[in-house]
Parts: structure tokens; C-alpha cells; sequence
């Protein structure tokens, strides 16, 4: 049994929701890849717990719900992010604090300290992805760590490993795809209602589906980095979020998407890279009976392949549960190699 | 085009050989041997790509290699691409945007649907363009897109024409 030590920085949704999910899932992945993943340290804005001899996960995840993480037994008062993670005993950062995409802080800080005191990286946060992706692959490279982060793009929906895994021998010739939920939710509302965008939006609020500003959604921002972290990763491009070109949905009518249904389509936000041009998130036409008109809340990726040829996946792109599939899969990855 | 036959051999490289001679492309060809026509003649359909320019004297070149021509249908404009337009569709002169697409000489709107709301609201227009070829078409996007950033209005594309 091999046992790896983590540390988990940024504790909401998606942070306490892995350790949730690697609490329930330890004996499951213990008997089958012989791998024991034990929480040593949580790191959080105002403090954090460091535990050597292992934190009970799911312990942590209730009090976390129950807004006293700090009444842990092992919570440090105003010890930051960084210092546990220079200082912790650990073989992995899982990073899931805010997405910042103007300086990518405090994640890129963190990704950053980790490396450097050799510990391997797994992350859903987009934010270091798209302004400093070279930097952080040549760190990691550098001390011999690895670098994964299969949750930022598409929460559970498998592709960044599905090229790395099991497309080897492809090239990837282009990316197109649905890429934020919150936006295929609104879309799809619209149309199969007819209802104005101001007023499925604020249903969207109501449901949780959209935040109280959703302009990094609905404007295409989301997309728009997440399409950059797949041209950087998979197509080996070096591009950042300002190459890319970027038209959001707030403009998209119930008339529109009326005449679009009329003749066969349906309107989707999709990012798409094509033969290494620049990336490009627009509202368009996708005819309904197309692999990537897919409904509600729904990702979708569609990669042509030189041997394979087209090559879709479809997932939830968001959700604790379903975005710490990837985490988990990213970590498992790390220790079957 | 529709052809007719004798049913000897080599006839087929007679109708075939001229098209390849003016750069035609050929797309398909059916030959129904098991068809005959009344005059005991051998049924073939050909389907090609080609400058039609070059048409009235492909037809004289396979007439003289003794090819009877039963049929020919024209498709100047093959390739179709559906798009919406969103924003002031009528304010901004719909009539010529029409006009600047149809003028190319190589495209043109094929059919053309508008949706307006109330006053004050962006009103909607698909247009379905039809041109020459794929890079015709490529020209015709790309004309439409400059058209829809010169009136501010919000132009989906369709993800089959990229
Ligand atoms: N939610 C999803 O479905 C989803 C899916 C895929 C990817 N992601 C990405 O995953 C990341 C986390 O998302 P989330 O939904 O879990 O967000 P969240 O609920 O806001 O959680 C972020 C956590 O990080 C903490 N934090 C803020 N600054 C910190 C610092 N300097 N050091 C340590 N912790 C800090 C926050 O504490 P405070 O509450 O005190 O600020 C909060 O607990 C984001 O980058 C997001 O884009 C989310």
C-alpha cells in the first residue's frame, strides 16, 4: 500500500467536496490501485489545519458545511496557504481557490510553492492555467513534479486525460465544444420556452445555476480560458486569454433562437480552435441533430483526431460530486504511473 | 447531366475524358447498364463540378465524340449556409446587405426570415446564402462579417460552414 499525503488549499465547494469524496472513496481506491490518500492539511483564507498523522476528511467536509471549520482541534489561526504548503510534510497540493484571471492569485502563488518544495499538483482553478501555463509546466518540470488539472476544463467531463491516456498516437487537428454550463442552461431555457434571456437568467440565479454577477459566464470569459487551457495543453499552443476572440450570449433573442429552431438548429455558446488559429467563443448555429447540441447544464467536446477522426465527450461541467471525479482521477493518475 | 450510351466499350472514357479536359471535377456517375432505353442506348448520370463558363463547349466536344446528351441540370450555386443576424435588422438597411452579397456575382441570398419583437427590442433575421463553392462561400461569410461589424449587428455563424 502506497500512502500519499495530501493538502487541500481552498476549502468551498469543490475543496471540501473532494475531501468528501476521497473520505467515501478511500477503501474503494485503496483495493483497487493500492493507493491510500490521507488529508494531512487544509489550508483557508483566514487559517488552517495541519494535522501530520491525518485529518478525518469527512469530519472536516461537516464542519465546513457547518461554518466551523475553525473548531477543528488542529485549526491554526491566521497560518496562510503558503507556509502549510511550504512547510507541510506532503506529496500533492489539490489547489481550489478562487479563479482570478487578472493576476491568478492566490492560486498561482501556491501552485508555485508547491513545485518548488516538490509536491505534485492537481487543480480545478483556471486562473494560473490561462495567465502563466508555461511557467508553471516548465516549474513543475523542472523539480520533477507533475502538473494536472483535468476539473479546470469541463468539471467532470474527461479530456485532458482522454487525449494524455488513450489518443497517444493522434494528433489533435481541432477543439469545439460547450465549455460553460451556466450558458447551455440559458440557451436551452430560452428556446424550448421562448422566454426572454433577462428572465431565465435571474431563474438560473435562483437555482444556483448562475452567480449573482454572472458576466464571466454569460460574457464568454469562462469559455474563452478554458479553450485556452485546452490549446496550451492539448494543441501545444502558446496563447493566453487575451488572443482569444470572444462574443457572449447576452445578446441572443427568443425570436433568434425561434427562427434558428425553424429551420433545424439550435444556438450554442462554442469555443472552438481550428487548425491553431486563434481561439474563438461566439454564439452559433449547431444543427439539432449534431453531436454537439447537447441540453441544460450539459459540457461537450468534440476533437478531430488525424487516426481517430471525430472524437465527442459529454459530461457535468460543474458540481462538488462531479467535479472531484476528475480530481481523482487526476490524483490516481499520478500514483498508478 | 443525363447521357445516353452506346453500348460499346470505350464510350464512357468519351463522355468522361472531356470534363477532365475543361478541369471538371466529377462528383459521381451512375451507369445503368440494366436500363436500356428504347433505342437499345445505355443510360449513364454524371454529376461534376466545373467553371460553367466552359459549359457550351464541353457539350460540343462530347457531341462530336458521338455522346448523346439527354439532360443537363444546372446548379450554379452549390454550397448553402444558414446564419442569423441580431440587432437593428431594418434600421440598418437589410435591403443592402442583400444587395452588397448578391452583387458578388459568386453568392447570393437565398432566402431571407425576420423576427421583431416589440419596438426597442433587437429584432432577428436568418439569411440562407447560397454561392459558388467552398471558398466562395468563405468569401461570402467573410463579406457578411464585415457587413455585421460595419452595422453592430451580432452575426451567428454556423459551426458546419467553419
Ligand atoms: N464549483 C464548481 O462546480 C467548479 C467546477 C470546476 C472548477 N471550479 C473551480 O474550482 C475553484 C474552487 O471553486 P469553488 O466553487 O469551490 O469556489 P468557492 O466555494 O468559492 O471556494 C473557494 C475557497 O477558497 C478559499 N480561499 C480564498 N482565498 C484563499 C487563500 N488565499 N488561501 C486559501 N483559501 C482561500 C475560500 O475562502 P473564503 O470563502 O473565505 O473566501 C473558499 O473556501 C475555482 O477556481 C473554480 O473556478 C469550480
Amino acid at each position: 500500500m502506497k500512502k500519499v499525503r495530501i493538502l487541500i488549499i481552498g476549502f468551498g465547494v469543490i475543496g471540501s467536496g473532494v475531501a468528501r469524496a476521497i473520505s467515501e472513496k478511500r477503501e474503494f481506491i485503496s483495493d483497487k490501485y493500492g493507493i491510500d490518500f490521507e488529508v494531512v492539511g487544509i489550508g483557508e483564507r483566514d487559517g488552517c489545519i495541519v494535522c501530520p498523522e491525518g485529518i478525518d476528511a469527512m469530519e472536516a467536509y461537516k464542519l465546513k458545511q457547518d461554518g466551523t471549520l475553525n473548531k477543528h482541534p488542529c485549526w491554526k489561526d491566521g497560518v496562510s496557504s503558503i507556509d502549510l504548503i511550504k512547510g507541510a510534510n506532503a506529496d500533492i497540493v489539490i489547489e481550489a481557490t478562487p479563479t482570478n484571471i487578472n493576476s491568478g492569485e492566490p492560486g498561482l502563488s501556491h501552485m508555485m510553492a508547491a513545485f518548488n518544495t516538490k509536491k505534485h499538483v492537481v487543480t480545478s482553478n483556471k486562473g494560473p492555467l490561462t495567465i502563466a501555463f508555461q511557467k508553471l509546466k516548465k516549474t513543475a518540470e523542472k523539480n520533477g513534479v507533475q502538473f494536472r488539472f483535468e476539473a479546470a476544463v469541463g468539471g467532470a467531463m474527461p479530456v485532458l486525460n482522454l487525449v494524455r491516456e488513450t489518443l497517444q498516437a493522434n494528433e489533435i487537428l481541432s477543439i469545439e465544444g460547450i465549455l460553460n454550463g451556466t450558458c447551455n442552461y440559458i440557451l436551452t431555457r430560452m428556446s424550448t420556452e421562448g422566454l426572454p434571456y433577462e428572465h431565465v437568467l435571474s431563474e438560473a440565479q435562483e437555482l444556483g445555476i448562475a452567480e449573482a454577477d454572472p458576466t464571466y459566464d454569460v460574457d464568454g470569459i469562462d469559455t474563452a480560458c478554458k479553450l485556452v487551457i485546452l490549446a496550451n495543453a492539448i494543441l501545444g499552443m502558446n496563447v493566453s486569454y487575451k488572443d482569444a476572440d470572444v462574443t457572449g450570449i447576452t445578446q441572443i433573442s427568443p425570436g433568434a433562437l425561434k427562427l434558428a429552431s425553424d429551420d433545424g438548429y439550435v444556438i450554442k455558446l462554442i469555443g472552438e480552435i481550428k487548425d491553431r488559429n486563434r481561439p474563438r467563443v461566439a454564439p452559433r448555429l449547431v444543427p439539432k441533430d449534431h453531436p454537439l447540441a447537447v441540453g441544460g447544464t450539459l459540457n461537450v467536446i468534440s476533437l478531430r483526431t488525424d487516426l481517430a477522426g471525430e472524437i465527442t465527450v459529454t459530461g457535468k461541467g460543474a458540481g462538488a460530486i462531479e467535479t472531484s471525479s476528475s480530481i481523482l482521477s487526476d490524483l490516481i493518475s499520478i500514483y498508478k504511473a | 447531366m443525363n447521357l445516353e450510351l452506346k453500348d460499346m466499350p470505350g464510350q464512357l472514357v468519351l463522355a468522361l475524358q472531356p470534363i477532365s479536359e475543361f478541369g471538371g471535377n466529377i462528383v459521381s456517375v451512375l451507369h445503368q447498364r440494366d436500363k436500356k432505353t428504347p433505342r437499345g442506348l445505355i443510360p449513364v448520370q454524371i454529376t461534376f463540378e466545373m467553371d460553367g463558363k466552359k459549359l457550351e463547349r464541353l457539350i460540343n466536344r462530347m457531341k462530336s465524340n458521338g455522346i448523346t446528351i439527354a439532360q443537363i441540370g444546372e446548379d450554379r450555386l452549390r454550397e448553402k449556409a444558414t446564419m442569423i443576424l441580431i440587432g437593428h435588422i431594418i434600421h440598418s438597411d437589410i435591403r443592402d446587405t442583400i444587395d452588397r452579397i448578391d452583387s458578388t456575382g459568386y453568392a447570393e441570398v437565398k432566402d431571407l426570415a425576420v423576427s421583431m419583437p416589440g419596438v426597442a427590442q433587437h429584432s432577428a433575421a436568418r439569411i440562407v446564402i447560397n454561392a459558388a463553392g467552398k471558398k466562395e462561400m468563405q468569401n461570402a461569410i467573410q463579406l457578411l462579417r464585415d457587413i455585421a461589424r460595419e452595422k453592430e449587428l451580432l452575426l451567428i455563424e454556423s459551426i458546419e460552414e467553419a
